[in-house]
C-alpha cells in the first residue's frame, strides 16, 4: 500500500496545489514543497527500513510489492513492486523534484497553480514508470509522463517552445509506440504458445526465447522506445530543443528523471526480456554510445546557448549509460547507475544555474557574458564544481559512475573503453571552456548582477555536498543497487543460458509472484 | 605515531576547505595566513614525527599502510581509500610538506597586495594543491593516486588561472590542465588494462602479480607501462606533452616554484618510480623513458638559452631537469632520479622565489634584459640565487646540484641499460644547462642596471617571511648533497640507501671508465658554461647579437625561443580541426533529418489540400474512382 501512497501523493498534491493556486499562488508552492517533502521522506523512510534487506540476495527480487487486478479480461494487472533500483530512482525523483519546485519559486510567476500541478503530475507518472512491472501500466505510465511534460514546456517554456514541444512529443511518441506494438507482440507469443495471455513482467521473461528473429524485433521496439528518452545518437536532436525552450523546473525533470527512464528501462526490461537479441545487437548500441559521448561532447563545444550546451553534454554522459548497459558486464552496469544518480544532480545543478543566470542577465547566449566571478563568487564556486563534475573529476560521484562503466566496458571490448576515454578529454574542453567564457576574463558587457542569496545556495549546496559526498563515499548507492542488478543480470544470464535448450518450447520459469489474481495465478516449471 | 599519517594530507585539504568557505566573508589576512601556512606546516610537522618513528621503529617490511574506508567496492572491483607509507612515499611527503611550507609563508607576503578575498582564496587553493600531492604520493592504489593526479591538475587551472580577470591566464590554465589530462587519459585505460589483467588496483599487489604473472617484454606489460608513462609525461611536461610548462607562468609566482618543485611536475617521475616493478618488466618502454628523458633535456635546454622572460628560462629548466630524472629512470638508476627531484625541489623553489622578489619589486617586470646590476639592489636575492643557480649548473663539489646530477650521469654511463650515447646527451645539457643558468644570473644581477631598475631604486628590501625560505633553501641547495655522496668523495649513499629499502639499485656493468674521470669530465663542462656565458653575456654581447642576426641563427633562435614549434604543431595538427569540426556542425547535421521531415509533410499536406475543393461534382468523381478501384481489385485479386 505505501507504493499506492508514493502515486496518490504527488496525484492529490497537484490536484489541490491547483486548485489552491487560483486564489494564492504562494500557498500552491508551499503546499507542492510539502506534498514532495512527504514522497521524498517516505521513500528514505522505505530505504532506511530496508537496508538490512537490500544487501541480501534472496529469490524474490522485490522489497514490497502491490499486485490488484486492473484490465482481468487481457490480463493486465495494476502490479506495482520496489527494488534497489528503482528505491535509487524514487529517491532521486523526490530529490529533484523538490529542487525543481524551489528553483521556480520566482522563475514561475504565471499560472503557478497549474504549474505545480503539472509538476506533481509528471512526478506521479516517473514514480509509476520506476515501479510498474505489468508491461502494460509500465507502457501507460510511460506514455502518460508526456502530458505534463508537454504542458510544462508548453506553456512556461521560452520563444519557440511550440516547435520544441512538438519535436518532443512525435519523438517520444514515436518510440513510445513502437514499444507498446513489442509488448503487444510478446503478449500474444506468450499467449499462443502458454495459452495464458498476461502482460506480467515475471511471466512474460524468457517468453521468446525459442523465436530469436521475432524476439530481435521485440527487442528494437523497446530500444527505440528507450533510446529516444535516453537519448541516444542519432535520436537526440529533439533534446536540446526541448531544454532550451523548457523553463528550469522542466529542465530539472527532463534531464534529471526522464531520460532516466530511457536508462531503467533498458535495464529493467530490455535486457531481461531479450537477452540473446540484445547480445547480438550490443556491439551497434555501443558503438552508438561511443558515438554519443564524442559527438554530443563536440557538439556541447560548439554551442553558444548556454542552455544547448548543456543539453548536449547530457547526450554526451547519456553515450555513456548506453555504453556500459550494453557492455552487460556487472560492474558496467553498477557503474550506469551511479551515472543517473550523478549526471541527475550535476545536470540539474547545471540548469538550475543556467536558469539563475537567466533571470539575472537576460540571455542565455554564452559569448555576451564574461567576468562574472568577481560579482558573484559564490555562484562561481558551485559552477565550478558542476563543471568539475560534468568533467568527470575523481571524487566526486560521476567519476565513480564513468570509471565503473569504463573498467566494465574495457572487459568487453577494450577499444570501445579507451575511445570513450576520449571522451574525458573533449569534457574537459567544453567544461572548463563554458566556465571561463561566463565567470573569467573581463567583464566587457558591463554586467551587475546579484550573488547567491539564501534559497538559491541552499538548493545548490544540497547538490554541491551530494555530488561531493557520493564521490568519496558511493557505496550508500551501490550497497542499495547491488543486489537488485545483480538479480537482473542473473535473469539475463538464465534466460540467455537457456536458449540452447529451448528448441522444444517457452522454458517454462519458476518464481512467480504467488500474488493471486486470475491472471497470474499459475505457476510454471522451469527446465533443469 | 605513524597512525597520524592520515593527518598528513588532510590537514592541508582541511585547510582548503576552511578558507573557502570563509573567503567570501573577506576574513582578516591574519586568520587567513595562519591557517593557510600553519595547515601545512602541521602537515611538515606530524611528518617529520612520522619520519623519528619510521626510522626508528621500522614498521614490518619497511612499510605501513593506514585503511581509512572503502570507496568503491562492488563485486570483485574493490578500491580503499588508504595510504601507504614507505621509504619512497616518505621522501616525497617530506619534500613536499617541507618545501610547500616555505612557499606558503613566502606567499603571504607576496600577494599582501591582494584583496581579502583573492588573498585567502590563493591561501586555499595552494593548501589543495599541497594536500592533492600528499595524497598522490601516499596513495596505496592507483584510482586514490589518480584522484590526487586529478587533483593536482585542478589546482594548476586554479593558480595558473588565478587573475583570472585577464584571458591570457585562463588560456595557460586551461592549456595546463587539457594538455596533461590527454596524458590522464591514457594512464585511465592503463588503469582498466591492469584490473582487467591483474584483478586489482592496489600497487604493491599489482608489482607482485605483474612480475608473478607477465614475462618481462611482454606484450601486456609494455603496454601498461606505456599507457602509464602517458600520463606520466603529461603532468612532468616530457615530450611530447610539455607544450603547457612555459605557459602555466601565468600563475602567481608562488605557484610557479609550488608546480615545478614540490608538486605537480614530479609526480610523473613518483609514479614510474612507485611502479618501477612494472618497468623493469617493460624494457623497450625503459628506453623509450630514457630517450624521452634525453630529448627533453636537450630541447628544453636550448629553449631556455633564447628566453627573455626570466620564468621561462626557469620553466624550460625545469622541464630539462626533469628529463634528467625521466633519464634516471629509464636506465634504472632508480635512487638517483629521487635524489635529484629532492635536490631540484630545493634549488628550483629557491629559484621561482628568488625571480619572484625580483620580478615583484620592478612591478611585474619578467624581461631579464630590463633588469642588470641587482646584485647591490638586492643582496640577499641575490645570493641566494646565486647559490640556486650553481645549483642548477651543477657547479662542482659547493653545491648540492652536483652530487645529484652526477649520480645520475654516472650511473646512465655505467648501467647496463644505459651507454655512452645516452650519457653523451646528458653532459650535453649539462653545458646547455650552466649556459643559460649563468646567462639569467648575469642578465638579471650583473651589468649595469637598466634604467628601469633605476626608476625604481632603492628596490625595496623582502620582509622576514621572504627571507626565511630564501636562506633556508640556499642552505639546503649546498647541503643536501652530503646525503648522498658519492664513492669516489667519501662514499656516504645515505638516501639511496634508505631507498633501496623499497627501489632496487642500479644494474651496473664494467666500463672501465673510473667515476671519478666522469665526475672531472662534468665539472669541467659546467665550469666550461659559466665562462661562456660570462664571455658572451658580459664580453662580447655584440657579437652574440651579429651571430643571432644571420639568416641561420635567427630561423635557429626563433625555433628555440618558440620551444621547437610543437605548439604550432599542437594547433595545426589538433586545436584546429577540432575547432574546425564545432564549428562546421555547429547546427548538428542529424537535426536535419527531423527537421526534413516536417517540410515532407508540409509538402504533402499542401498537395492534399487541393482536393478539398467544395465542388460536389470532383467528390463524387472522387467517390466513383474509388468505388472502381476497390471493385477492380476485389475481382482481380
Amino acid at each position: 500500500m505505501i507504493l499506492n501512497w508514493l502515486l496518490l501523493i504527488p496525484l492529490l498534491g497537484g490536484v489541490v496545489a491547483w486548485l489552491v493556486g487560483l486564489r494564492r499562488p504562494m500557498w500552491s508552492r508551499w503546499l507542492s514543497l510539502a506534498a514532495l517533502g512527504a514522497y521524498f521522506i517516505l521513500v528514505l523512510a522505505l530505504w532506511v527500513t530496508n537496508v538490512d534487506r537490500l544487501t541480501v540476495a534472496t529469490e524474490q527480487p522485490w522489497l514490497l510489492q502491490f499486485d490488484s487486478a486492473w484490465i482481468p479480461q487481457i490480463g493486465a494487472r495494476y502490479h506495482l513492486a520496489l527494488d534497489g533500483l528503482s528505491l535509487v530512482l524514487l529517491a532521486l525523483t523526490g530529490l529533484l523534484s523538490l529542487l525543481a519546485v524551489a528553483t521556480s519559486w520566482q522563475e514561475i510567476q504565471d499560472r503557478v497553480g497549474f504549474f505545480h500541478f503539472n509538476l506533481l503530475w509528471a512526478v506521479a507518472a516517473l514514480t509509476g514508470v520506476f515501479l510498474a512491472v505489468d508491461l502494460l501500466l509500465f507502457s501507460f505510465f510511460w506514455e502518460v509522463m508526456l502530458v505534463p511534460l508537454y504542458l510544462l514546456i508548453g506553456i512556461w517554456g521560452h520563444e519557440r517552445r511550440i516547435y520544441a514541444t512538438l519535436k518532443f512529443v512525435l519523438f517520444t511518441q514515436l518510440g513510445g509506440l513502437l514499444m507498446l506494438v513489442a509488448i503487444l507482440g510478446l503478449y500474444f507469443l506468450h499467449g499462443d504458445t502458454t495459452g495464458i495471455y498476461t502482460f506480467d513482467y515475471q511471466s512474460l521473461l524468457g517468453t521468446n526465447v525459442a523465436f530469436p528473429r521475432l524476439a530481435f524485433w521485440l527487442m528494437l521496439g523497446f530500444f527505440a522506445a528507450f533510446a529516444v528518452k535516453l537519448p541516444a545518437f542519432p535520436l537526440h536532436s529533439w533534446l536540446p530543443d526541448a531544454h532550451t525552450e523548457a523553463p528550469t523546473a522542466g529542465s530539472v525533470l527532463l534531464a534529471g528523471l526522464v531520460l532516466k527512464a530511457g536508462a531503467y528501462g533498458f535495464l529493467r526490461f530490455l535486457f531481461p526480456l531479450f537477452p540473446q537479441a540484445a547480445a547480438s545487437f550490443a556491439p551497434v548500441a555501443m558503438g552508438l554510445g561511443v558515438i554519443g559521448i564524442l559527438y554530443g561532447a563536440v557538439m556541447a563545444f560548439a554551442q553558444t546557448d548556454l542552455k544547448r550546451m548543456v543539453a548536449y553534454t547530457s547526450v554526451s554522459h547519456m553515450g555513456f549509460i548506453l555504453l556500459g548497459v550494453f557492455s552487460r558486464h556487472n560492474l558496467a552496469w553498477q557503474g550506469a547507475v551511479v551515472i543517473m544518480v550523478a549526471h541527475g544532480l550535476s545536470t540539474s545543478g547545471l540548469f538550475m544555474l543556467v536558469g539563475d543566470l537567466y533571470q539575472r542577465l537576460g540571455t542565455r547566449d554564452i559569448t555576451r557574458m564574461g567576468g562574472l566571478w568577481t560579482l558573484a563568487p559564490r555562484m562561481s564556486r558551485i559552477a565550478l564544481m558542476l563543471a568539475l563534475a560534468s568533467l568527470g573529476l575523481p571524487g566526486l560521484v560521476n567519476f565513480v559512475g564513468e570509471y565503473l562503466v569504463l573498467v566494465g566496458v574495457y572487459k568487453t571490448n577494450s577499444w570501445m573503453a579507451g575511445a570513450a576515454a576520449v571522451g574525458l578529454v573533449i569534457a574537459t574542453v567544453y567544461s572548463l571552456w563554458m566556465l571561463q567564457r561566463i565567470f573569467t576574463g573581463e567583464n566587457v558587457a558591463g554586467w551587475h548582477i546579484a550573488d547567491y542569496g539564501r534559497r538559491e545556495l541552499a538548493i545548490m549546496t544540497v547538490v554541491v555536498v551530494l555530488l561531493v559526498g557520493l564521490g568519496l563515499y558511493p557505496q550508500l548507492l551501490l550497497n542499495t543497487t547491488q543486489t537488485a542488478l545483480t538479480h537482473l543480470q542473473a535473469t539475463t544470464a538464465a534466460t540467455e543460458s537457456s536458449v540452447g535448450q529451448a528448441q522444444t518450447l517457452v522454458q517454462p520459469y519458476e518464481q512467480l509472484p504467488a500474488a493471486g489474481g486470475d491472471g497470474t495465478a499459475y505457476s510454471l516449471e522451469r527446465g533443469k | 605515531m605513524l597512525a597520524l599519517l592520515v593527518l598528513v594530507p588532510l590537514l592541508p585539504v582541511l585547510g582548503f576547505a576552511v578558507l573557502t568557505l570563509m573567503s567570501s566573508h573577506h576574513p582578516p589576512r591574519r586568520v587567513a595566513a595562519a591557517i593557510g601556512v600553519g595547515s601545512v606546516a602541521v602537515s611538515f610537522v606530524v611528518t617529520l614525527l612520522i619520519t623519528v618513528t619510521f626510522l626508528t621503529s621500522p614498521p614490518p617490511g619497511h612499510a605501513d599502510v593506514q585503511t581509512l574506508w572503502d570507496w568503491i567496492a562492488v563485486g570483485d572491483f574493490s578500491v580503499r581509500v588508504a595510504l601507504h607509507l614507505d621509504a619512497l612515499s616518505l621522501v616525497f611527503v617530506l619534500i613536499i610538506t617541507f618545501v610547500g611550507s616555505l612557499i606558503h609563508l613566502y606567499s603571504t607576503e607576496f600577494m599582501a597586495d591582494e584583496n581579502d578575498w583573492n588573498y585567502a582564496r590563493f591561501l586555499s587553493y595552494l593548501n589543495l594543491f599541497v594536500g592533492m600531492m600528499l595524497v598522490l604520493v601516499l596513495a596505496n592504489n592507483l584510482l586514490l593516486l589518480y584522484l590526487g593526479w586529478e587533483g593536482v591538475g585542478l589546482c594548476s587551472f586554479l593558480l595558473i588561472g588565478f587573475w583570472y580577470q585577464d584571458p591570457n591566464n585562463g588560456r595557460a590554465a586551461r592549456k595546463a590542465f587539457l594538455v596533461t589530462r590527454i596524458g590522464d587519459t591514457a594512464l585511465i585505460v592503463g588503469l582498466f588494462l591492469l584490473f582487467d589483467n591483474l584483478g586489482t588496483l592496489n600497487i604493491q599487489l599489482l608489482m607482485t602479480r605483474a612480475t608473478e604473472q607477465w614475462a618481462p617484454g611482454s606484450a601486456l606489460a609494455v603496454a601498461a607501462a606505456a599507457l602509464l608513462l602517458g600520463g606520466a609525461v603529461g603532468k612532468s611536461a616530457q615530450l611530447p606533452l610539455q607544450i603547457w610548462l612555459p605557459d602555466a607562468m601565468a600563475g602567481p609566482t608562488p605557484v610557479s616554484a609550488l608546480i615545478h618543485a614540490a608538486t605537480m611536475v614530479t609526480a610523473g617521475v613518483y609514479l614510474i618510480a612507485r611502479t618501477h616493478a612494472l618497468y623493469a618488466l617493460a624494457p623497450t618502454v625503459m628506453t623509450v623513458v630514457a630517450i624521452i628523458g634525453a630529448l627533453t633535456l636537450l630541447l628544453a635546454g636550448f629553449s631556455a638559452l633564447t628566453q627573455w622572460d626570466i620564468k621561462r628560462v626557469l620553466a624550460y629548466s625545469t622541464m630539462s631537469q626533469i628529463g634528467y630524472m625521466f633519464l634516471a629512470l629509464g636506465v634504472g638508476a632508480w635512487t638517483a632520479a629521487i635524489f635529484h627531484f629532492m635536490v631540484h625541489a630545493f634549488f628550483k623553489a629557491l629559484l621561482f622565489l628568488g625571480a619572484g622578489v625580483v620580478i615583484s619589486r620592478l612591478h611585474h617586470e619578467h624581461s631579464m634584459f630590463k633588469m642588470g646590476g641587482l646584485r647591490k639592489e638586492l643582496p640577499l636575492t641575490f645570493w641566494t640565487f646565486l647559490i640556486g643557480s650553481g645549483a642548477l649548473a651543477a657547479l662542482p663539489l659547493v653545491t648540492a646540484g652536483f652530487y645529484s646530477k652526477d649520480k645520475i650521469l654516472w650511473d646512465v654511463w655505467s648501467s647496463a641499460q644505459g651507454g655512452p650515447w645516452l650519457w653523451a646527451a646528458g653532459l650535453a645539457g649539462a653545458l646547455l644547462t650552466s649556459l643559460y643558468t649563468f646567462r639569467m644570473v648575469f642578465l638579471t644581477f650583473f651589468g649595469d642596471p637598466h634604467p628601469l631598475v633605476q626608476e625604481h631604486s632603492p628596490l625595496p628590501r623582502p620582509g622576514i617571511r621572504i627571507r626565511i625560505p630564501l636562506v633556508t633553501l640556499a642552505v639546503l641547495a649546498v647541503l643536501a648533497g652530503l646525503l648522498d655522496v658519492p664513492k669516489t668523495l667519501g662514499n656516504f649513499p645515505l638516501l639511496s640507501d634508505f631507498l633501496h629499502q623499497v627501489l632496487p639499485p642500479v644494474e651496473q656493468v664494467a666500463t672501465g671508465t673510473s667515476e671519478a674521470t666522469v665526475q672531472v669530465l662534468s665539472s669541467l663542462v659546467a665550469l666550461t658554461g659559466v665562462a661562456i656565458a660570462y664571455l658572451f653575456v658580459m664580453r662580447w654581447r655584440v657579437m652574440l647579437q651579429r651571430l643571432t642576426h644571420t639568416p641561420i641563427g635567427a630561423a635557429l633562435w626563433r625555433l628555440w625561443f618558440e620551444g621547437w614549434g610543437f605548439d604550432r604543431l599542437d594547433n595545426a595538427l589538433i586545436t584546429k580541426p577540432f575547432l574546425w569540426l564545432a564549428r562546421v556542425d555547429k547546427r548538428d547535421v542529424i537535426d536535419l533529418m527531423p527537421a526534413q521531415l516536417g517540410g515532407i509533410s508540409e509538402a504533402i499536406s499542401a498537395l492534399l489540400k487541393r482536393t478539398q475543393t467544395g465542388q460536389l461534382r470532383w467528390y463524387a468523381l472522387a467517390i466513383v474512382a474509388g468505388a472502381a478501384v476497390f471493385l477492380t481489385a476485389v475481382i482481380v485479386l
